[in-house]
């Protein structure tokens, strides 16, 4: 629970405060001084380092423990270069610039300085080493990070990135000179949800991929970007992947999403792409037995009970489903049905992932962020390091890396703030950019609509009042699942307190695992069709199972939590007879004759973009404004405030790693659960 | 008295000792010679313990005399005698203290500033802050009053060596005397201002006496040396300013203030002024610390103070001139030695902190050496790479070399591997280590050919 002191935080400040404050005021950007870089001249702002004026200027400096998102160590010392005037080379990771200063990237002392490593580009070109070497024993760090350390070269990229990004303090060194090593100081787990990161991180290969390890060469690899779904986050991500296989996921640069890191369920669970998998269509015989049968057949089964249902179908869409999957849907079984009919801004996290490094208060009502969306909580440590963000919770008293007063769980706490009699409510008045972050599992509730009508009026009424103006959003939900946004745009609606109370004939669900509706909660006609790519929930209950596409199959638009329409990329083709989901509906659609009016890809994104245009324009956040509307509709909301205490769902790190269908079927995953278990019965650590 | 006469006397000192001291004036261009120190102009009266160290002694040695007045006269007169006085900070790297504690009185941007005392004294040799803290505590303890004001510190953390058992205990015991009398807390001495002054012991790293490590070590991390910029006058213990100066450095600011820094300029040569602890060890007849005049010649400092080197000065094979980091100078180079900062930096050395090892023929000179860069090994924290990587291999084949198990060519390749780590470290630890090593190569070079020669010979013997 390190918040970077006072000490830190002016020593490498600058930096973060530079990007930060540039965002926000962009007319007083301080002078500019001059500096040479190999007599070549560039103007760069005071504070900026000899590295990165360097790097402005088009020169790499080689470097090994500096990373631009961690603070500067300036331990490896390969980046030292001469500057002119100057008796010893500066470490240009850390030396701010001077005005005037002629920096010499190649130069004779720097090229004698860079010697002192033994690399092949910049180091000497023989070993002078006639020694024998240093061996360290490798360490078990949890079943995701392998480690070899004597290849370690302490430039503590690692033990900065968990202290610092996130927030644990397992990783240090111990031990001093030679015999100084890098470790979690007793054996015991990387006990995080961004651990895979270090992987990334680590300049030599120290730390390595658990599952990955020796089973792909890179250049046997091809790459396919992508985005994940594994949460609402929408981090980018690039597959990896040889003959037909997933051989690991790694995180792609978006600096408005996740920077550049990846949480561990998006990064590790491919493996779960294997397993369980449904790859042929199946239909119940008469022993109440799923047989596989030929596409023809199952879609026959299906189209006639849709048909004969005549009108009394139900959809329930699952976390893994894409808008096009979705759209299709729609249109197939409720053709008739409207486009969204909630105003957007009341279900977006409305002041964007970036838009918290702006924020200085945050209170959290109902939700995890750490491991329902593990990046965005990054994205609050961050500001609560560097920017003095003040959280708050109401809900679970649970871990979040960083300081977060816990208002207690009482659902009564948001009708006290609202009227302003809770002791927290000046606080919160006096913030200047304040941020609601409402989590889904509070809307599921039975007094659901009640508190979110409270919340929004909460919000509305900061957002009047506080200094970021009409600009600033301050209401925020906090989406779990990739599909989220996607379904409410297109017209889906939460909850399916509905189907439970009319059981319709046929029930379609599509890629629905989460057991929402059971077999139990159905009479025994009803039909249920099961679209999906895992034999999971769904499949256990269903009638006729229709293989899809996972995400790594399919070219498919999904919608992250602050609304933003982003494609996955087909990196391989759906096993066996599985086929990419819009199609089966498409070809459901031609027996059931009301034959859909879309037969490429492009043609169904034009309906997306018909349904609602924000579904196709990749990459962009549509900003949602109807906060005063939705107010209005809130104060007509009435009802009796329930007097559950407000809960989260996952709230240890044993409840991160299994949350959908391809989770639940990934082995790597499951051994997360363990050595977290595992390690939590150990009496010896905290 | 003899001391005195000497120092005004210069014709009669010069016939007592006629070979050192032409030679000197031969070298230096002036007749002026420096040392021995009279009495009067001692700092440290109590050196040898041979009086009381608490309050009441400290009182009759006129420690707290009028120290109220020193801190009225405020901060600028204060600097300004400092910087008159030419006082260099005697912890090794001798920066101008006038100069370092004047950084100190920027603006002040609400955050407390502090001054934090370094007595983790560990250069091997170096014996001259323990002397202080055991036998005239009150020294420092004013000291850091006195300085602390000059930089408008709020309180004072002596960092004290682990190891210093006795020497914190009597510190402690001073600091709550002066506490009692009033001397330090709130209005200190009368004075309106209010200062403290905390102890905190060490846990026993070399690398804790450097000034951020040291830092680091105080807010309760690992001792592993910050970056700099920012210095700790910027950035230093908790964030705030720091003023980071050695016991020494502090000790002796309140008899500057007393008696004035002209007094203080009028010892040494210009630029190397004043009165300094020297400690001599190794192969001399009588090992001591002893209170010297700056820039007194090294033979003088062995011969009158230590009883002279083991079997006559001829019997000289070299001398570390300022602790373990400083290059070893060999016996004709000691002759014409002054012990000040230039007087060593013309030697290619250091003065250091004045730790001075002497090493009869007796020695085995490249033993010697590799027991220090073992010592370096030790210590090293570890950080940053040409120390942790290189001061190992340094001590793998100095060890080798111990044997005589190289080849000439590798003296080379030592040399390089030393020179990759001078000037290329966060901190001065990879200097004072790749020091000792070329001190060695450099004037002992032959004594490394001539043991490999006889190895091989020895090896050859042996095959055959």
């Amino acid at each position: 629970m390190l918040r970077i002191g006072a000490s830190r935080l002016l020593q490498h400040g600058g930096r973060h405060a530079a990007v930060v404050s540039a965002a926000r005021t962009q007319s007083s950007a301080p002078d500019k001084i001059e500096v040479f870089i190999d007599d070549m001249p560039v103007m760069v702002p005071p504070g900026t380092t000899v590295l990165q004026a360097a790097a402005q200027a088009g020169v790499e400096i080689p470097r090994f423990c500096y990373h631009e998102r961690l603070s500067v160590a300036g331990n490896c010392r390969m980046c030292l270069v001469e500057v002119e005037k100057s008796v010893k080379p500066v470490a240009a990771c850390a030396m701010p610039v001077m005005k005037g200063w002629r920096i010499k990237t190649d130069s004779e002392m720097t090229r004698k300085a860079r010697e002192g490593d033994q690399s092949m580009a910049f180091g000497s070109d023989r070993s002078r080493f006639l020694e024998n070497k240093r061996a360290v024993e490798d360490k078990n760090i949890g079943p995701l990070v392998k480690t070899i350390m004597t290849r370690c070269i302490h430039c503590t990229r690692c033990v900065r990135f968990a202290t610092e990004i996130a927030g644990v303090e397992d990783l240090g060194t111990t031990g001093r000179g030679t015999n100084m090593e890098i470790g979690t100081y007793v054996e015991k787990m990387l006990l995080s949800e961004l651990s895979g990161n270090v992987i990334d991180l680590c300049p030599v290969g120290a730390l390595t991929s658990k599952p990955y390890a020796f089973t792909a060469r890179p250049w046997e690899i091809r790459r396919t970007d992508s985005v994940d779904v594994m949460d609402a986050v929408g981090s980018n991500i690039v597959v990896n992947h040889r003959t037909g296989e997933v051989l690991r996921i790694l995180p792609q640069v978006n600096e408005d999403i996740n920077e550049e890191w990846l949480s561990d369920k998006s990064r590790f669970a491919y493996d779960g792409l294997k397993r369980q998998r449904l790859v042929y269509p199946m239909v119940k015989d008469s022993d109440g037995e799923l047989r596989p049968c030929e596409w023809e057949d199952a879609l026959i089964v299906a189209a006639k009970a849709l048909k004969a249902a005549d009108g009394s179908v139900a959809a329930i869409a699952g976390g893994l489903a894409d808008a096009e999957a979705l759209v299709a849907l729609k249109d197939l079984v409720f053709p008739d049905a409207g486009t969204g009919t909630d105003l957007r801004s009341s279900y977006l996290l409305n002041t964007k992932i970036v838009g918290v490094e702006e924020a200085d208060m945050i209170v959290f009502v109902g939700a995890n962020p750490r491991f329902e969306a593990p990046l965005f909580n990054t994205r609050v440590r961050k500001a609560w390091t560097y920017n003095e963000l003040h959280a708050a919770m109401i809900g679970p008293d649970v871990n979040l890396t960083y300081d977060c007063e816990h208002l207690g769980d009482d659902a009564s706490i948001i009708g006290k703030l609202l009227d302003g009699s809770h002791p927290f409510s000046q606080r919160l008045t006096a913030a200047k950019r304040p941020m609601i972050v409402v989590g889904t599992s509070l809307l599921a509730r039975p007094d659901g609509d009640v508190l979110y009508a409270q919340l929004l009026q909460l919000s509305q009424k900061l957002r009047s009042s506080c200094e970021g103006g009409s600009e600033w959003r301050v209401f925020n939900i906090l989406h779990r699942v990739a599909s989220q946004v996607a379904a409410l745009d297109l017209g889906y609606t939460p909850g399916v307190a509905d189907i439970r109370n009319n059981p319709p004939k046929v029930l379609y669900l599509m890629g629905a695992d989460e057991g929402a509706i059971t077999r139990e909660d159905l009479p025994k006609d009803t039909l249920v069709i099961y679209q999906g790519h895992h034999g999971d929930q769904g499949a256990e209950m269903a009638d006729v199972v229709l293989p899809g596409a996972a995400y790594t199959e399919k070219t498919a638009t999904y919608v992250n939590m602050e609304g933003r329409a982003q494609q996955t990329q087909a990196a391989l083709v759906p096993p066996g007879m599985a086929r990419e989901d819009w199609k089966i509906i498409r070809a459901l659609s031609e027996i059931v004759d009301t034959r859909l009016p879309y037969d490429k890809l492009n043609d169904i994104r034009n309906r997306l973009a018909e349904v609602s245009p924000n579904l196709t324009r990749y990459g962009d956040v549509e900003e949602a404004n109807y906060f005063a509307q939705a107010t209005a509709l809130a104060e007509m909301v009435s009802g009796k405030k329930g007097a559950a205490p407000i809960d989260v769902p996952q709230k240890k790190l044993e409840d991160f790693y299994m949350t959908n269908s391809i989770t639940r079927a990934s082995p790597t995953m499951a051994k997360c659960i363990a050595a977290v278990k595992k390690e939590a019965a150990n009496k010896y650590i905290e | 008295m003899m001391a005195g006469l000497c120092r005004v006397t210069p014709v009669l000192r010069a016939t007592l000792n006629p070979g050192t001291s032409s030679l000197i004036a031969k070298r230096f261009n002036s007749n002026k010679v420096y040392g021995p120190l009279a009495d009067a102009d001692r700092i440290f009266t109590n050196l040898y313990g041979r009086h009381d160290w608490r309050m009441k002694g400290a009182l009759s040695r006129g420690d707290w005399y009028k120290t109220k007045e020193i801190i009225l006269k405020g901060t600028d007169w204060i600097l300004n005698e400092i910087k008159t006085s030419g006082l260099r900070g005697r912890g090794g790297a001798g920066f101008p203290s006038g100069m370092k504690w004047s950084f100190m009185n920027k603006p002040s941007d609400g955050r407390p500033k502090y001054l934090v005392v370094n007595a983790d004294e560990g250069e091997p040799g170096t014996c001259k802050d323990r002397e202080i803290m055991r036998h005239d505590p009150h020294k420092l303890v004013e000291g850091c009053l006195v300085a602390g004001h000059a930089m408008g510190a709020r309180a004072a953390y002596i960092y004290i060596r682990g190891e210093f058992y006795n020497e914190a205990s009597n510190m402690q015991v001073a600091i709550n005397e002066a506490y009692k009398a009033g001397f330090l807390g709130e209005n200190a001495c009368g004075s309106g201002y209010d200062f403290d002054v905390f102890m905190h012991r060490g846990a026993g790293a070399y690398i804790c006496g450097e000034e951020t490590a040291l830092i680091e070590s105080l807010e309760g991390k690992q001792g592993k040396p910050r970056l700099k910029p920012p210095f700790p006058a910027d950035v230093g213990v908790f964030g705030c300013p720091t003023t980071v100066a050695n016991v020494e450095t502090v000790a002796v600011a309140p008899t500057i203030c007393r008696r004035g820094g002209s007094w203080f300029v009028g010892l040494g040569r210009p630029r190397n002024s004043g009165t300094k602890l020297f400690n001599i060890s190794g192969h001399v007849n009588n090992p001591c610390t002893v209170e010297e005049e700056m820039s007194v010649p090294l033979r003088e400092l062995i011969e009158r103070h230590a009883g002279g080197v083991t079997g006559g000065w001829e019997n000289l094979l070299g001398v570390i001139p300022g602790g373990s980091s400083t290059p070893v100078i060999p016996k004709h180079v000691c002759e014409e030695a002054l012990m000040d900062f230039d007087g060593l930096v013309a030697c290619q050395t250091s003065l250091g902190t004045a730790a001075v090892i002497v090493m009869n023929k007796q020695t085995d000179i490249v033993k010697a050496i590799a027991r220090l860069i073992e010592f370096y090994k030790h210590e090293s924290c570890g950080q940053c790479t040409p120390c942790r990587e290189g001061v190992s291999w340094m001590f793998k084949i100095m060890s080798r070399f111990v044997k005589g198990d190289a080849r000439p060519e590798e003296i080379d390749a030592l040399w390089e591997v030393s020179k990759q780590i001078e000037g290329h470290t966060i901190c001065a630890l990879g200097d004072g280590a790749a020091w000792p090593v070329q001190g060695l190569i450099r004037h002992f070079r032959p004594v490394l050919e001539e043991r490999m020669a006889n190895f091989a010979a020895s090896k050859e013997a042996v095959a055959n």
